[in-house]
């Protein structure tokens, strides 16, 4: 079998543009994610459970349908819905967000679940009210433990994103596809591609063990 | 200081405290005694609204805590718990736990509440541990740690909810003995304990409670050497 690296090396350009835009719109993934992600699993812990069930709802729908539905409907309906026009960039970084959102506010509800309630209670014999509380004693203990399973979902995010490539987003995936089409050629574009996102996820992990230690000798 | 009025706290179904009635001067140290399931931990709880309230009221200073116009905050600024399990916060340095409210809810500034709280490592003999994370304390060093934070808010009263249950039996005497100086410094206390020699010793009046009732309360020698009701004398035949 001949392996054909000159035409590697010709689409080289792109899979490097592709590298970048994958990194772009994970890293507006997490970010945004993550925000919504607590504010919603903040909202699923609100003891009145008629306001706490539009969190459930949302959390249930973006974890029980697949991540390619989700972003077809809001690339093909709901970003068209807002701005007129299909924007695949713009439908792939919501489309990761509101999904990993989901996944994150489960990580942060569980994470401040399992600070034990003599903490609070400690914190509020104190006199200090519950913003206080959250602020000061329990999200700084929650958030050391959810570093190790929010790592997990950045690179479950990262991953995903190459399903964006469906949506005409120009990452590493869709010039892998577009490798396939233009050569006929099957293991160059999908191995380069694979390679590429299996160093992005080494070094995401990397960082994130880095940051694991860190925080732990504090 | 404290008064107590027809109190009742279910959980569910569970009727915990059927009717407590009490009252508790200043500078008395109050110690409730009972078998496990009776109620006394619900009953402090409620003193500070740490537990919500079913029926009843409970007055602290003259005030209705359980008032909805009341600000809980400002009411548990003034009374001090201490936990069975020292609750201490892991993430920070001993004087960081003692500091932190008193810079964060009374806004005293940094250097005020950092003499303070040494004062009081001073004070349960703990000065050296200042910089030393709870985790490498040992559970009697905790506890103390956990006093000196409650009283790092100048309380007017002092709770205790079983503050030596959780400790090795060696630990038990370096707790009790700042309890008790603490006593004769003249500090309200309402004491959970199952430390039978501590409620003689340094108790002004030992309530006994079975079943979410105050069954028997009296001085210390009165309610150990002759105790009036059955229930009191089978609980005292098995702990004395």
């Amino acid at each position: 079998m001949d392996f054909r690296f000159d035409l590697i090396m010709d689409y080289l350009p792109f899979f490097l543009r592709g590298t970048l835009y994958t990194i772009g719109i994970s890293l507006l993934g997490i970010l945004f994610g993550t925000i919504l992600g607590l504010l919603i699993g903040l909202g699923k812990m609100m003891k009145n459970k008629i306001l706490a069930f539009p969190f459930l709802l949302y959390i249930s729908f973006f974890r029980g349908t697949p991540f390619i539905v989700q972003i077809f409907i809001i690339h093909f309906g709901v970003v068209p819905a807002i701005i007129g026009t299909t924007n695949g960039i713009a439908a792939g970084i919501i489309g990761l967000s509101l999904n990993a959102a989901a996944y994150i506010a489960e990580i942060f509800r569980a994470g401040i679940q399992s600070i034990d309630r003599g903490q609070m209670e400690a914190a509020r014999s104190l006199g200090m009210n519950h913003v206080q509380a959250m602020r000061y004693i329990i999200l700084p203990q929650a958030f050391k433990r959810m570093i190790p399973p929010l790592g997990n979902e950045f690179i479950v995010l990262l991953k995903e994103s190459a399903i964006t490539a469906l949506v005409a987003v120009p990452e590493i995936m869709y010039w892998g596809r577009a490798f396939q089409g233009q050569y006929y050629r099957v293991w160059e574009p999908y191995l380069t591609a694979a390679l590429i996102y299996f160093i992005l996820t080494l070094t995401l992990s990397y960082l994130l063990s880095r940051l694991e230690k860190r925080l732990a000798t504090e | 200081m404290i008064k107590v009025e027809k109190l009742k706290k279910s959980f569910g179904a569970n009727e915990v405290l059927k009717d407590i009635n009490a009252s508790i001067k200043q500078q008395e140290v109050v110690v409730v005694i009972g078998p496990s399931g009776s109620g006394k931990s619900t009953f402090l709880r409620c003193l500070n609204l740490l537990e919500s309230i079913t029926g009843g009221h409970v007055f602290i200073e003259g005030i209705d805590i359980t008032a909805k116009t009341t600000d809980i905050n400002k009411i548990r600024a003034e009374v001090g718990m201490v936990f069975q399990q020292f609750n201490l916060f892991p993430h920070k340095t001993v004087l960081d736990n003692i500091m932190l409210s008193p810079i964060k809810v009374k806004k005293i500034d940094h250097g005020k509440a950092k003499e303070k709280a040494l004062e009081l490592l001073r004070k349960v003999g703990l000065e050296e541990k200042a910089d030393a994370f709870p985790d490498s304390l040992s559970g009697g060093q905790k506890q103390r740690v956990a006093i000196a934070r409650a009283l790092a808010m100048e309380p007017k009263i002092m709770l205790f909810d079983e503050p030596t249950s959780a400790l090795d039996p060696e630990m038990v005497g370096e707790v009790l003995e700042v309890m008790k100086q603490l006593a004769k410094e003249g500090m309200t206390m309402v004491v959970v304990t199952h430390e039978m020699g501590f409620a003689r010793e340094v108790g002004d009046r030992v309530l006994f409670m079975d079943g979410g009732y105050i069954v028997e309360e009296n001085v210390p020698h009165e309610l150990f050497d002759n105790p009036q009701h059955e229930r009191t004398k089978a609980f005292l035949s098995k702990v004395l």
